[in-house]
């Protein structure tokens, strides 16, 4: 018998399984499509490995460029902004009110529904509720929808994922901020510190590991942010507010560019490796410090 | 003295309004869309602020039939559940194996799980669609939950692995001694006491799974649709009727708030469990 190992008998009973599908659906497919990225594929079949081209195409594209240039900029302002929300939240729920916990619930709703229905929301938000406000209290803000513009529709995306994902990493940070020592927070005390000191010097060094969780989490999401673009901007006006997930789909089932479509998504899986690694990189060192 | 207690109660009360004015801000986006949901499309325009006039139905029996809603929710439902109860399944055993067994070979696929979680989606959905429709029929339900396995299974082992490592190895042993063989010490001895993990693990699939997009739109058709699909095909059709869209958005978002209310704890503690690894 081959199961005589009981080693491999073991695998066999509990791992075999999830070892395929792991290799056949997501190892399998990454691998193969940065190969296919140096042939002539075309979604169905390829003939010949011929080397960059599809990363020239790729490169050439000034869309793909203001995507990317897009991209990051809606990395970065989300990723402080949902993270300063998020912190503050927290902090605002552990003050020990009575009311914490229906105040946490509340911040926390928005994530449990799924980008689709969330950006659909803020259209007819931005769209119908603020300029309609604007008209009725005459305010000289939102008189037109802020999606109508690409630096409107910037911050209407920020604010949208800041509203959709703050109650989540709040949980993370509230988190956090629990598991510090009271004993630390009464020593501090006693010695006179101030609160804004205490945050600063005591609180948010012996809680480096929530930081890194919750700055790893945004980040990520940021870069494979699809649902919401699509639902809330759709990449308006005029394909200036694509995010490169949005770029990547269309590359490929709109206009059928299946080989510089894959190699731009090869791209964009650098970048987020490696942001994702420098992130951590250096959340592990402020954790090694602390 | 008196005056410190004054001071820290008026500050007390300054963090509690600016907690009822955010938790207000919060939802009213979910208020407005409430209050329209009754209105017809003009009165939605009109007057986007005001109460209806009229509160009728209309507009959620005609969401309701378009949404084709029991239909989506039951794919939803069946999706997710099948889904995320195998996940629980193979992702705890294999972590067990991998805690459990600990040489070169187990690490390595430990490290490639969690390596694989940088991995986005969209990096391999082109490929990923092309080489598995040459072969199955990818409009089919089965092979949808097939596919969360795969692209769920890293992060789920991750969790199980990280909270086994602190479930004592003598359990096993002393299980051993009795005579019962590895299944039975996993299912009847170990997977009961992993209960706050598969708290965490169901949770967080849950989320993902019932509300995922991308990959049912990649491969489901129509007759399968999930509710995520129908609300986003009910926008695209009915842009113009507001009144029917809030419906139908309220509709879409029901179920998990409702889910959410009864399991509110678990909810909290599940993802507060799994933040902490």
């Amino acid at each position: 018998m081959m199961l005589k190992n009981p080693l491999i008998k073991k695998y066999a009973y509990f791992g075999l399984i999830p070892s395929i599908f792991f290799l056949s659906i997501l190892a399998y497919p990454f691998v193969q499509g940065a190969y296919l990225t140096f042939t002539n594929w075309n979604g169905f079949g390829y003939t010949k490995v011929i080397g960059f081209p599809n990363y020239l195409h790729a490169v050439q594209d000034p869309v793909f460029w203001s995507t990317i240039w897009f991209t990051v900029k809606f990395v970065i302002g989300s990723v402080i902004a949902v993270n300063a929300v998020a912190f503050g939240l927290a902090l605002l729920v552990t003050s020990k009110l009575k009311s914490s916990n229906v105040f946490r619930t509340f911040f926390f709703i928005p994530n449990l529904i799924g980008g689709i229905a969330l950006g659909v929301i803020w259209q007819f938000i931005f769209n119908n509720i603020l300029t309609g406000l604007s008209h009725k209290f005459a305010l000289p803000f939102f008189k037109s929808s802020l999606l109508g513009t690409t630096g409107g529709a910037y911050w209407a995306l920020i604010l949208v994922t800041v509203w959709q994902s703050s109650g989540y990493m709040m949980i993370i940070y509230i988190t956090g901020l629990v598991s510090i020592d009271n004993e630390v927070l009464e020593a501090a005390k006693v010695d006179g510190a101030s609160a804004l000191r205490t945050l600063w010097n005591i609180k948010m060094p012996l809680m480096v590991q929530a930081f890194t969780i919750s700055l790893f989490l945004t980040l990520r999401n940021g870069f494979m942010a699809y649902d919401v673009n699509l639902s809330l901007t759709g990449g308006g006006p005029f394909r200036t507010t694509e995010l490169v997930s949005m770029h990547v789909y269309n590359e490929a089932f709109s206009y059928g560019h299946f080989g510089s479509g894959q190699a731009k998504a090869v791209i964009m899986f650098i970048f987020v490796a490696l942001a994702a690694l420098l992130q951590v990189g250096v959340s592990k060192r402020l954790e090694a410090n602390s | 003295m008196s005056q410190l207690i004054y001071q820290l109660k008026l500050k007390k009360k300054a963090i509690f309004i600016l907690g009822v004015v955010l938790s207000l801000l919060y939802i009213a986006p979910f208020l407005m869309v409430f209050l329209n949901s009754f209105k017809d499309k003009f009165e939605v325009i009109l007057n986007p602020l005001n109460w209806p006039k009229v509160l009728s139905l209309y507009n959620y029996r005609q969401a309701w039939q378009e949404m084709n809603y029991v239909r989506s929710f039951l794919n939803s439902l069946v999706i997710t559940t099948l889904s995320v109860g195998s996940l629980i399944v193979f992702s705890s055993m294999f972590a067990y194996f991998l805690q459990r067994n600990r040489n070169k070979f187990t690490k390595t696929t430990l490290f490639i799980l969690v390596a694989s979680m940088i991995v986005p989606f969209q990096a391999l959905m082109i490929p990923f669609v092309a080489i598995y429709a040459q072969f199955v029929n990818l409009n089919n339900r089965l092979a949808l939950i097939i596919f969360y396995q795969g692209f769920g299974v890293a992060m789920s082992t991750f969790l199980y692995h990280g909270f086994i490592a602190k479930v004592p190895r003598e359990i096993d042993e002393a299980a051993s001694v009795d005579g019962a063989n590895d299944f039975v010490i996993f299912w009847r001895i170990i997977f009961p006491m992993l209960k706050p993990i598969t708290a965490t693990v169901a949770i967080v699939n849950t989320l993902w799974i019932w509300n995922d997009f991308l990959l049912p739109r990649l491969v489901l058709n129509q007759a399968s649709q999930t509710l995520p699909l129908s609300t986003y095909g009910f926008y695209g059709q009915y842009v113009q009727e507001y009144g029917q869209l809030m419906a139908g958005l309220i509709l879409a978002v029901i179920p998990i708030i409702f889910l959410f209310i009864f399991l509110q704890r678990k909810f909290i503690s599940g993802i507060s469990a799994g933040a902490v690894k």
